[in-house]
């Protein structure tokens, strides 16, 4: 009787027809020595209980977006013959790294409204408040396209392969200029260009080992720090300067 | 072989760095200047943050220095105690020099203010080096290949009181001029983010008169002093001293600086100074070129918030 009552309270709810189930190929990055960058294999399967509806289009959003950070741009221009730094926006947020890939471009599979709410192209993810000055938008764009030419911003269109409607994968590489924090992953599900459901993980980068060391020594121990980077100079400076002297002989 | 630099946050090719490592250090070992006026920009040319860049070089110009001075005290070619006056001054000028770069940090112009900086004073230098070196050659070659001997200019410089005898440097001079050309090359050296070797060793040779075999290994002493003291600075206020980086760069730097210095005994005073002034006006050009061709990219990006 109980089991019944609850099968048809579970009925009741608007229950989500299709669901993401996620995963990663690993849960952190570590940054080594010898770290030259890496990439994220993001996975997953659309879990529904009814056959997949076929008269709306699936679209599969994924994006990746590093720590947040404020940014000045700055815009040069002629001035008694040399180029200076003349107008500056101050970007108030701006992640250090963003990637959306996506399945097929994002204005098939998202509608403007959704992408002003949820933020997901790298437009929308940047944040000027502040920007009084005119035509504060080629500045937005100036630091998107310096970005992307650092390999920090990534629009993959076609990023994102979707298999009989119901496994998707994607690979995002990281560069190497790679900022240490917590790097948020998103999945968006979307049908008629509106979402339906969301995954949200995050995937820590950090140092490791020695750089992880020195790193914290540098903040916590400046001081220290600071003697030890000259007593290495000086150090290099005395050994060079005597083994050229037994080389001589 | 790629490597990650923890305080820089970027990967890097080392062998890279050990070969600008190496060249910088010879033309340092030669020429008794830090390099940090060659060494600043390439870095900054690899991508390295500018700030890291001026800070770690700054540790870098430290271990040349000490390696280039250890060979120049075995020849006893160190002035050591015009060097101290020269390095009073420079840590007084220093100290200045990180005041004035904060508040101009502060107006939002100060990369301008740095490349100006760099322009003016190189092209001055280079400009007068050229040419009075020229001219030394010129009159070596008329007097059938022997250097004209050295006489004792007269000028103000010697009128002036608190004289000191400098006997390594065959001086008899007042030490207001050193003392002002140390706090002056401070400031500049601060601003400007390098030893200020390519100031001090001109101004050691047209404005205090002293012997240009002195010169160098003088001019390495005082420089080691005001980068440690800079390296100190920049390490505690703004954590961007780079180890690895500095690491890599001066194993190539003090092999470069032994090489170099050996060089530099070989070579005639005057074609040492062409040398450097040739030197010095390559990166006069590309720096004035800078500004004033079109660049590719208008727009820059910088640490937000004021």
């Amino acid at each position: 009787m109980i089991r019944l009552a609850a099968l048809l309270m579970l009925l009741a709810l608007p229950a989500k027809a299709e669901e993401i189930v996620l995963g990663l190929s690993r849960d952190e990055v570590a940054i080594t020595a010898t770290f030259e960058g890496s990439e994220i294999l993001i996975f997953g399967a659309i879990k529904r209980d009814a056959p997949a509806p076929d008269d709306e289009d699936l679209g599969v959003i994924v994006t990746v977006a590093g720590p947040d950070e404020p940014v000045t741009v700055r815009k040069k221009d002629r001035r008694l013959g040399i180029w200076v730094n003349t107008e500056s926006v101050d970007v108030d947020v701006a992640p250090t790294f963003y990637a959306v890939a996506t399945n097929r471009p994002l204005a098939e599979i998202l509608t403007f409204t959704e992408d002003l709410n949820t933020r997901i192209s790298t437009q929308r993810a940047i944040r000027s408040v502040g920007a009084t000055i005119e035509n504060a938008e080629s500045f937005t764009r100036a630091l998107i396209r310096i970005r992307a030419g650092q390999g920090l911003y990534q629009t993959l269109p076609t990023g994102v392969l979707v298999e009989e409607e119901t496994l998707f994968r994607t690979l995002i590489p990281l560069p190497a200029n790679l900022t240490e924090g917590d790097y948020k992953a998103e999945i968006y599900l979307t049908r008629g260009r509106q979402i339906v459901d969301l995954y949200t993980t995050v995937i820590p980068v950090k140092k490791v080992g020695l750089e992880r060391w020195l790193y914290n020594l540098a903040h916590d121990n400046a001081f220290l720090y600071g003697l030890m980077s000259l007593s290495i100079a000086i150090a290099a400076g005395w050994g060079a300067s005597a083994i050229f002297t037994v080389l001589r002989r | 072989m790629q490597i990650y630099l923890p305080i820089a946050e970027v990967s890097v090719n080392a062998f890279l760095l050990l070969g600008l490592g190496g060249i910088v250090g010879i033309l340092s070992g030669m020429f008794g200047v830090g390099g940090g006026f060659l060494m600043t920009p390439l870095l900054f040319f690899i991508g390295i943050p500018p700030a890291v860049a001026v800070a770690t070089e700054a540790n870098q110009i430290v271990a040349s220095s000490f390696s280039g001075v250890l060979a120049h005290l075995k020849r006893k070619t160190v002035d050591l105690k015009m060097g101290t006056v020269l390095l009073v001054g420079g840590l007084v000028g220093s100290g200045l020099g990180i005041i004035l770069f904060n508040y101009l940090k502060a107006l939002g112009q100060v990369e301008l203010l740095v490349q100006l900086c760099y322009v003016i004073f190189l092209g001055m230098i280079g400009t007068l080096m050229f040419f009075e070196s020229l001219k030394a050659i010129r009159k070596s070659n008329k007097a059938g290949g022997s250097p004209a001997p050295t006489r004792r200019k007269h000028n103000w410089v010697h009128n002036l009181p608190f004289k000191m005898k400098f006997r390594v440097s065959g001086l008899y001079i007042s030490v207001i001029p050193p003392l002002l050309v140390g706090v002056s090359v401070g400031v500049l050296a601060a601003i400007m983010g390098v030893g200020g070797g390519f100031i001090m060793v001109p101004a050691m040779i047209y404005l205090l008169g002293m012997p240009t075999k002195v010169v160098v290994g003088t001019s390495l002493f005082q420089i080691i002093f005001v980068t440690a003291f800079t390296t100190m600075l920049h390490a505690t206020t703004n954590y961007t001293v780079d180890v690895v980086l500095a690491v890599l760069l001066l194993v190539g730097g003090v092999v470069g600086a032994q090489i170099g210095t050996r060089i530099g005994v070989r070579m005639k005073a005057e074609q040492l100074r062409i040398w450097l002034a040739i030197m010095v006006l390559a990166v006069c050009g590309k720096l004035a070129f800078d500004l004033l061709v079109t660049p590719t990219e208008l727009y820059s990006l910088g640490a937000g918030g004021h």
